[in-house]
């Protein structure tokens, strides 16, 4: 009976026509479903453009590229003659640049992102500082090297150097790394805090012992995919006058013994000496006459995104192990 | 009538005073939370907080220990004396108060870390110098939950069961030897059965520790407390007050404010 009174209720509410088995098609239900079928297809084509654009791009670069891929690809210098052509010198480059922006932007964006989630006062500057990473990490990648020309090229006198490329490139990749950490910490559950403040930790027990540890995983993924970011831009470093034809690897530091044999140019010539890397070797090559360069430079682009994916895929693979952890400690 | 309801106040047996409480009101923001509380709480007793949803328990018992600060844009008016110290004084570190009164809290929180590293975070952060191995066994003893543990004290906190780690999380409480333990309903997550155990430690920690705890349940405050205070919100400011407080056996048999009575016998809240 207080069935039969629910269903009369809906008949007398809702439009349509009045149901009387549930096997009955129902017309409001079946157009809900008609318009999630269309909104389905709709999305289902939306992701397939973009996985059928990378299809064809990757296709394309490597039916291009791969018939330069040798060993002698990998170990040569640059040449005028484009057969002979090799990307040492770019490798080097830019392996030389990523270390050092490393070594620059991770202390400085952690500390910053720890400075603003666990430590800044609720108030106007924290809010103003707020806003400025946010716009900073939407600055276009040349107004970087402008300022990198200014200000390390030129006002700190680096030079065009590895060192300027590297702190340019550090900037750039600041706030994504500031942003990545924040969202890490944030991670942290706050009864954990709670845990080890009401332990009588201080916060800097709490932060050293609890929240780094926690957040580590992420600020690392954050980081690297950062820095696959910074391995592809080109803009900033020709900005701040990286070279284009670069015969020799920065500091002449070619294998582990040159680096035993004088482990100071580490730290004292290379990153002070002239520098390319592999996007403005692509971008160089591309923009000679012969076309055999633009077949180096294909080469040079499997190159670049094998270390892109490469990069993407160590940080898919963390947060995986990350993700997994968690839940086995829930 | 405030006043006179608040026998408690006025000596326990003879008990030493441990904490009290005076006109402390707290504020979120703009908000009134609790308002004018006089407490004293009493050594080597366990005093009960109860009240309807939002009359200001947990608030009162975390700034027992100033917890509250933790939360951006609360202040706090009055004092919260310590063995006749104010906590609240200007010179007074949040981190030294902490350290003397301890909390365990509603979800069991511990770190994912090791059983071990559980319970030894705070003597190894407090620097201590003795054998760590047998203050963490002793805890974990003390907590009632060393023959569950004791084969795998390096597997992760995590993988024990709900009630399992909330005695962890006293292990790791007691580990510090704070003098005052406040709890804040820490049972409220457990199953019956893993709530008695936690019960029965209650009774033996009294004999080292004083504590304090929120509860939501009132069978359970009848069953632990010496001392039962209960507050309500106040109608007029919306704020949380603390009404009658008194020994539990009375409290519960012999309320004498209407609202307590009408409280416990369940017809609001």
């Amino acid at each position: 009976m207080a069935q039969q009174t629910s269903r009369n209720q809906q008949e007398e509410i809702f439009p349509g026509k009045p149901v009387k088995s549930l096997g009955e098609k129902n017309p409001n239900i079946e157009r809900s479903h008609t318009r999630g079928t269309v909104f389905k297809w709709i999305a289902i084509g939306a992701a397939g453009i973009a996985v059928v654009v990378l299809a064809v791009l990757l296709i394309d670069i490597f039916s291009d590229g791969t018939v330069r891929l040798s060993k002698d690809f990998l170990t040569e210098y640059p040449s005028r003659h484009p057969e002979e052509a090799g990307i040492k010198s770019a490798i080097y480059g830019s392996i030389w640049v990523m270390v050092f922006t490393v070594l620059f932007s991770l202390p400085l964006g952690v500390a910053t992102a720890f400075y603003l989630e666990e430590f800044a006062p609720k108030n106007k500057i924290t809010e103003t500082i707020n806003i400025n990473i946010a716009n900073l990490a939407a600055v276009p990648s040349i107004v970087y090297g402008i300022l990198g020309l200014a200000l390390f090229v030129r006002f700190f006198a680096l030079g065009r150097s590895v060192l300027a490329g590297a702190l340019t490139m550090g900037l750039l990749i600041l706030p994504i790394i500031i942003i990545a950490s924040r969202e890490a910490i944030r991670g942290v559950p706050s009864s954990i805090r709670e845990a080890s403040m009401g332990l009588g930790a201080t916060k800097w027990q709490t932060v050293r012992h609890h929240i780094l540890p926690q957040a580590f995983p992420g600020i690392l993924t954050g980081t690297i995919l950062a820095l696959s970011r910074a391995v592809g831009e080109t803009a900033p470093l020709i900005m701040i006058g990286a070279l284009t034809f670069v015969p020799f690897v920065p500091g002449n530091i070619e294998t582990f013994s040159d680096i035993i044999a004088d482990p100071l140019a580490l730290i004292t010539f290379a990153p002070m000496d002239g520098f390319t890397v592999l996007p403005i070797q692509i971008f160089n090559w591309v923009s000679r006459p012969q076309a055999a360069f633009h077949v180096a430079a294909a080469g040079a682009i499997v190159v670049l995104l094998i270390i892109l994916l490469s990069m993407n895929a160590l940080a898919i693979f963390l947060r995986y192990r990350f993700e997994k952890k968690g839940s086995q400690t829930r | 009538m405030k006043n006179e309801a608040l026998i408690a106040n006025e000596g326990f047996d003879g008990a030493a005073e441990k904490m009290e409480s005076i006109a402390l009101s707290l504020y979120y923001g703009n908000n009134l939370a609790i308002q004018d509380v006089p407490m004293k709480v009493y050594e080597n007793t366990i005093t009960a907080l109860i009240g309807p949803s939002g009359c200001g328990k947990s608030t009162l018992l975390r700034s027992f220990n100033r917890m509250n600060e933790l939360i951006p844009g609360v202040k706090i008016e009055g004092q919260v004396l310590f063995h006749g110290e104010d906590l609240y004084a200007k010179d007074v570190d949040p981190v030294a108060v902490r350290r003397r009164i301890g909390m365990v809290f509603q979800k069991p929180n511990p770190f994912p870390k090791s059983i071990y590293d559980n319970v030894a975070f705070g003597p190894r952060i407090y620097g201590y110098q003795g054998d760590l191995d047998e203050l963490v066994e002793d805890s974990l003893k003390d907590a009632a939950i060393w023959d569950e543990v004791k084969d795998k004290l390096d597997s992760n906190g995590l993988e024990l069961s709900g009630g399992q780690q909330q005695r962890l999380c006293i292990a790791r409480t007691i580990a510090v030897k704070p003098e005052v333990i406040l709890m804040d309903e820490p049972t409220s997550a457990l199953d019956p059965i893993a709530a008695g155990k936690i019960e029965d430690l209650l009774q033996e920690l009294k004999e080292d520790y004083t504590i304090l705890i929120v509860t939501h349940n009132m069978q359970q405050a009848a069953r632990v407390s010496d001392l039962t205070a209960f507050m309500m919100i106040e109608e007029e400011r919306r704020s949380g007050v603390l009404v009658e407080y008194n020994r539990t056996n009375e409290l519960f048999t012999n309320p004498i404010v209407q609202s307590t009575q009408d409280y416990i016998t369940g017809r609001f809240g």
